[in-house]
């Protein structure tokens, strides 16, 4: 073991017979859920495997590359509109959609990251709530020419004699999408580029005196980031089968937001581990209302709107590292707790 | 372009001028955005909803009262939460801001429900329209909100140029550490400054739910007013009064001459012109701005 390992090796993503019983193991479980779950259990599932698209997107771009951006509802709202349009206008099949759907994310990505070129942290941040709000008009200026009172009805997609409208044949598509995410993310992360962001975030300064191109990865990262979104919200057209504006709400944002923030900012399972966590809250909160006084239980809503708010500040204010950040601490617990047992067994 | 249409752009001015400075107040002295502050504003709006129900027999004794309100409202919000994050990094504390903003609006909606109150005439007030010049009508809360704004601007300018308190917050503002070396107590600076924030933004919120009552969706009007500040420059009264009259006119025209629709956007678009052309604002001071 007292070799160094060459690149090719570190970066290997199943080298090692750890890594691949783990890869099995997640595989096999993913394999056999869809089969246990209850269709409303599915439902979770695929609504969670559905955001944390979004939530690797936003993670890629804030936690990695250190950009801000307050235009992920927009984005989404802009995959789900084309889709929406092409479907409308010209009842396109999901096989153009949602390449569509992809080159108008890149196109929106190059559009978002304009500004980011001259303009740094707030600013950022507030060009691109700017471009939502763009977004969001021309998605409601639709709907007002085209007299939509209710938003636009979508087929589920079908290819030959298959129509894709189960919770089960859905998740595994989500499945499909959400891992090919995930290793997007990962392979991105390790590569060049997530080098080159990690750089960028740090100081971009620096970044461009040891040669990097700055301007060049700013705009990748919105690119990529924006595609993998619209590309998210193409999915949610199709798996609501309906698109209306009304849900592509500045709301909608600070839910992806506060993903990346309560999952751990710049960690990729935290990613994951966020968008499980405000997929699922909801559900929490209307379980714990069943439990209260008849006036709060009507405004399951606001309910949630409130205590979201709460855990949205304890987590900013108390556990900035997030769940992984949690998870770190008790491993090391544990481990702390584990290792003078080992020492002492170990012989001298 | 009509008269009525000027005094329309007015009004509109002058609501957008009263909301932004509470943007400027807290921008200038800690470089945080506050993104609740729409929240804040309808908020204040409730406040005065509450103080109509208790003492609708003596509207001043309300009005002041919900005006207090609004001003301790800030004060607690530094001290509860933004407190914390004083010397951390900035983005931290917009974010808090977000959340606080969401926590704000489920509490309204579970306290006051989505209804919509029109405190004026739980006085008895009905708001009548005024004539103020031949064929141009506002209605009175509108003049209202316009005589208010003049004197809350003269106010703050007065209060920052010439009063002891008004000269320690400036320059908390230009440098935190010069000033606490001085002796300023920077939490009581931050705390007065978000107080006076809030209470800015109260009054805009209670002389429009005067106009035209008060529900869950008033919080929009105070994020509209966003851009009025930055179009000025941020760390700038002068700039947020004269931000507020270009986007309200390029509003007001858009409404009137291409599309309704276009009411929401409008102010986010002229936000957008400006960051591309010139992102420290019309009055802004450039070297502080995080640019690239």
């Amino acid at each position: 073991m007292s070799e160094q390992a060459s690149y090719k090796q570190e970066l290997a993503l199943f080298g090692t017979r750890a890594r691949q019983r783990r890869l099995a193991a997640a595989l096999a479980i993913s394999a056999v859920l869809p089969f246990i779950f209850s269709p409303f259990l599915l439902d979770l599932a695929n609504q969670v495997l559905l955001a944390s698209i979004g939530a690797l997107a936003l993670m890629l771009l804030t936690g990695f590359a250190g950009l801000i951006s307050l235009g992920t509802a927009g984005l989404l709202g802009a995959g789900a509109y084309t889709v929406g349009v092409l479907v409308r206008e010209a009842g396109a099949p999901f096989w153009i959609t949602l390449p569509a759907a992809a080159v108008v994310g890149a196109g929106l990505g190059l559009i978002f990251g304009l500004p980011s070129l001259r303009l740094r942290g707030l600013y950022l941040a507030i060009s691109t709530l700017g471009l939502h709000f763009v977004v969001v008009y021309l998605g409601g200026e639709y709907e007002a020419r085209e007299v939509l009172s209710t938003g636009v009805m979508i087929d589920s997609p079908s290819l030959g004699r298959f129509t894709l409208t189960s919770g089960r044949a859905w998740y595994f598509v989500l499945l499909a999408f959400a891992a090919f995410a995930l290793l997007v993310s990962v392979n991105l992360q390790r590569s060049r580029t997530g080098r080159a962001w990690r750089a960028l975030r740090e100081r971009d300064v620096v970044a461009g005196a040891l040669g990097i191109n700055v301007q060049r990865f700013k705009l990748l990262a919105f690119m990529i980031s924006a595609t993998m979104t619209t590309i998210a919200g193409a999915l949610f057209a199709y798996f609501r089968n309906f698109v209306s504006i009304d849900a592509f709400s500045l709301y909608l944002t600070v839910q992806y937001v506060a993903m990346i923030i309560i999952g751990g900012m710049g960690s990729i399972p935290g990613a994951l581990l966020g968008a499980a966590f405000v997929i699922l809250f909801p559900y929490a909160i209307e379980a714990i209302a069943g439990y209260l006084p008849a006036r709060f239980s009507n405004m399951v809503f606001a309910l949630d709107y409130a205590a979201f708010g709460v855990v949205m500040i304890l987590f900013l204010l108390l556990e900035p590292a997030g769940l992984m950040g949690i998870w770190q601490r008790v491993r090391n617990t544990i481990a702390a707790w584990r290792a003078p047992k080992r020492a002492r067994r170990a012989p001298q | 372009m009509s008269l009525q249409l000027v005094a329309n752009i007015v009004v509109l001015a002058a609501i957008y001028a009263l909301v932004s400075t509470g943007y400027v107040l807290i921008y200038r002295v800690s470089r945080v955005l506050n993104l609740a502050h729409g929240e804040l504003m309808m908020i204040g709006a409730y406040l005065l909803v509450a103080t109509a129900g208790a003492f609708s027999g003596n509207p001043l004794l309300a009005l002041l009262l919900a005006a207090a309100g609004g001003l301790v409202m800030g004060m607690v919000v530094y001290a509860v939460l933004m407190r914390w994050l004083t010397g951390e990094a900035v983005l931290a504390a917009v974010l808090i801001t977000i959340a606080l903003g969401i926590l704000l609006r489920g509490l309204s909606i579970l306290i006051w429900t989505t209804q919509q109150y029109y405190p004026g005439a739980m006085f008895g007030w009905h708001n009548p329209p005024v004539r103020i010049a031949p064929g141009v009508q506002i209605s009175a809360a509108s003049l209202a909100i316009v005589l208010i704004t003049v004197i809350v601007y003269a106010g703050l300018f007065i209060f920052l140029q010439f009063t002891r308190w008004g000269v320690r917050m400036r320059a908390a503002g230009q440098n935190p550490l010069l000033a606490e070396q001085r002796g300023i107590r920077l939490h009581g600076i931050y705390a007065f400054a978000w107080g006076l924030s809030t209470f800015t933004a109260s009054l805009a919120g209670m002389l429009l739910s005067l106009d035209s009552g008060v529900e869950s969706t008033m919080a929009t009007i105070g994020l509209k007013a966003f851009p009025a500040a930055l179009v000025g420059g941020l760390d700038s009264l002068l700039g947020a009064a004269i931000g507020a009259l270009i986007v309200a006119t390029a509003e007001i025209a858009a409404i009137q001459y291409v599309n309704p629709l276009l009411s929401d956007v409008v102010p986010f678009l002229v936000l957008l012109i400006v960051l591309a052309i010139r992102p420290w604002g019309l009055f802004g001071s450039r070297e502080q701005l995080d640019r690239v």
